[in-house]
């Protein structure tokens, strides 16, 4: 007796004209045409590393050279957004704070949100005891205000780049944890976690294969939002004096001091990077967005 | 058709009961009762034999099957399968038994991993218990159990979210028979399909078993399904075994008052025989497992209840040749 029907063979010849390999530009062009927005941010976001990467070249002045025959002088052909109030050239500074910003910002999100995930994933599957003291752990890290926790780590750790990312890390792994472990925990009730159950799956290919992937949607979102959020506590830290010292460029620290007080006489020196954090928050908010919906299967249209 | 008491069953259940606790209290829980989703159950299936389970919504078929399985330990109980008792396995020691025994889940929706393609849904399991460790003829393989499901293997590189439900169901269907099983759980395998297919995911079940020589427990609601599929029936009532019987004795001779009731909710697409049989589906709603009737489960929605059945719990009974019935008021 044969149980093989016709009809699932007709279909599979059917559906193999619909369905095409993507190639990696095609999937670059669709997304730029069914998001637009995302496409504009992804782009910023892609000028900005740029910018950051290649900040020895592009810069066309020392960031950290002081020109007191040059200070606060209004944008011109010399030096495109003006100087500070020590002669140094914004622009210069700009495009090297980029490098500091992204250095910080995609440091401490994919720190922290990789930390997070996992925790978060691991404690959704195992549950018990040891979901419930990691649950009132990551409630006593959200208890501080992002800034507050990164100020208190700062404040042991030191200033700097390197424990500015340390910072940052700590207070968004709980953020992440939590929203990742309620993503797991209904995936953890789909029956194909079961099935990998019920085939012998170790628990470490069960989180890593079949839980995680499942989570990378809201994961990803947040993830782009934490970019963004990072790079602001970075400019709020180095703002306050506790993140990047000086003469390190770095937006926050480039509106920070004597900036206010030029405000009305040198608008100039506290706008752009102003600007420069705006955009670049927009961006990754607009691109993450854009992502979540580009990313999930069963949202993609053929 | 094999008896439950062959040589030796390739599985046996002994007073298998589930029991999930009812907590409260959030750091200091506790346990204030308990859902007794299986309550003390046994049966036995042969080698090659398709055992049907059936039952109304909650009376503990699905929690049995995943009992069996091993997705759930349970509270009491033996579950010897090919003689060893698999209740007490730690995860670890359950690698070997998981090779042998596999499942067909209900939903084709949610139970394929959504970001796998069906090629490495298939593989995966071939892959991790090192079956086949050679990337090509693995990939020969899972197109050999594509076609065998009735799938044309170009559908490996497709995602679930690309196929229809009978088409995963067919992958669901495969990823099980990836490691040769001797025994499968269907749970619901073709309740969520439409009829058509449905009956072709039944010939292939079918189909599969003669030809893999498989062993089913086939844990359904949709009754005539089972009559076609299964040699021996089995019918469960909030957790417990009330009847089990070869299929077509089952169905013709029902003995069990719960039994009786079931089968009337049966509509028989002749409205002459329909007008004139009597229709008798149970009565009232099914008591909650958190709290059962004492004695017999069944009493209150009885029509032969006597004072004696709210005392005592009726033993499962040999009253014909393979006719097992757990009432004292049927002879």
């Amino acid at each position: 007796m044969t149980a093989i029907t016709p009809g699932s063979v007709t279909s599979a010849a059917s559906a193999d004209t619909a369905w095409r390999r993507r190639t990696l530009a095609g999937t670059v062009l669709g997304f730029c045409r069914r998001h637009p927005l995302g496409a504009i941010g992804f782009v910023i976001i892609l000028i900005i590393c740029l910018a950051g990467g290649l900040a020895d070249w592009l810069a066309p002045f020392d960031p950290e050279e002081n020109d007191f025959s040059t200070m606060m002088q209004a944008p011109d052909w010399i030096h495109v957004l003006g100087t500070d109030q020590f002669g140094r050239d914004i622009f210069s500074r700009l495009v090297f704070g980029a490098r500091t910003a992204m250095i910080v910002g995609f440091g401490a999100a994919v720190g922290g949100g990789v930390i997070g995930l996992i925790l978060g994933v691991t404690s959704a599957y195992f549950g018990g005891w040891f979901d419930l003291v990691f649950q009132r752990v990551l409630d006593v890290l959200m208890a501080f205000p992002l800034i507050i926790l990164a100020l208190a780590v700062v404040s042991v750790f030191g200033t700097g780049v390197f424990n500015v990312i340390i910072a940052i890390t700590i207070p968004l792994v709980p953020r992440c944890g939590r929203v990742v472990r309620a993503s797991a925990l209904a995936v953890r009730e789909v029956p194909y976690v079961d099935a990998a159950r019920a085939l012998g799956f170790g628990h470490t290919r069960i989180v890593f294969h079949h839980m995680i992937p499942n989570v990378l949607a809201p994961f990803l979102i947040l993830l782009s939002a934490f970019v963004g959020q990072a790079i602001l506590a970075e400019a709020s830290l180095s703002y306050l004096g506790l993140g990047v010292q000086e003469p390190v460029p770095a937006w926050g620290l480039m509106l920070q001091g004597s900036a206010e007080d030029y405000a009305t006489t040198a608008p100039w020196i506290a706008i752009f990077p102003g600007l420069a954090i705006v955009i670049t928050v927009l961006a990754f908010s607009l691109f993450g967005d854009a992502l979540r919906d580009a990313i999930d299967p069963k949202l993609r249209t053929r | 058709m094999t008896v439950s008491t062959a040589d030796r069953p390739l599985l046996e259940v002994r007073g298998l009961a589930m029991h999930f606790p009812i907590s409260e209290g959030i750091v200091l829980s506790r346990k204030v009762g308990e859902v007794k989703a299986v309550d003390g159950i046994d049966f036995a299936i042969g080698r090659g034999e398709t055992l049907g389970l059936v039952g109304e919504s909650g009376c503990g078929k699905t929690t049995t099957g995943r009992c069996i399985l091993r997705l759930e330990r349970p509270t009491a109980g033996q579950i010897l399968f090919d003689g060893q008792d698999v209740s007490g396995l730690s995860s670890r020691e359950l690698v070997g038994l998981r090779r042998r025994m596999q499942v067909i889940f209900q939903d084709p929706y949610s139970s394929l991993n959504p970001r796998m393609k069906v090629g490495d849904i298939v593989a995966e399991p071939i892959k991790v218990h090192g079956v086949e460790r050679n990337p090509a003829r693995r990939r020969t393989r899972v197109d050999e159990l594509l076609s065998m499901c009735g799938l044309d293997p170009k559908f490996a590189d497709r995602y679930p979210h690309e196929m229809s439900g009978g088409q995963r169901q067919r992958v669901g269907i495969a990823r099980a028979l990836a490691l040769e099983p001797e025994f499968i759980v269907c749970d619901e395998a073709v309740s969520a399909l439409d009829v058509s297919i449905q009956a072709q995911v039944v010939n292939l079940l079918e189909d599969l078993r003669e030809r893999l020589g498989l062993t089913y427990l086939f844990i359904a609601h949709d009754l005539s399904v089972v009559r076609h599929l299964c040699q021996r029936v089995a019918v469960m009532y909030l957790g417990r075994i009330v009847e089990m019987a070869a299929s077509d004795e089952l169905f013709d001779h029902p003995l069990h008052p719960y039994t009786q009731a079931l089968l009337s909710a049966v509509p028989i697409p002749d409205p002459r025989v329909e007008a004139g049989r009597a229709f008798r589906p149970p009565r009232g709603e099914v008591p909650s497992p958190i709290n059962p009737p004492t004695g017999c489960v069944f009493h209150p929605r009885c029509p032969v209840a006597v004072e004696a059945c709210k005392q005592t719990r009726p033993k499962l009974r040999e009253l014909r040749p393979g006719h097992w019935v757990a009432c004292d008021e049927v002879h």
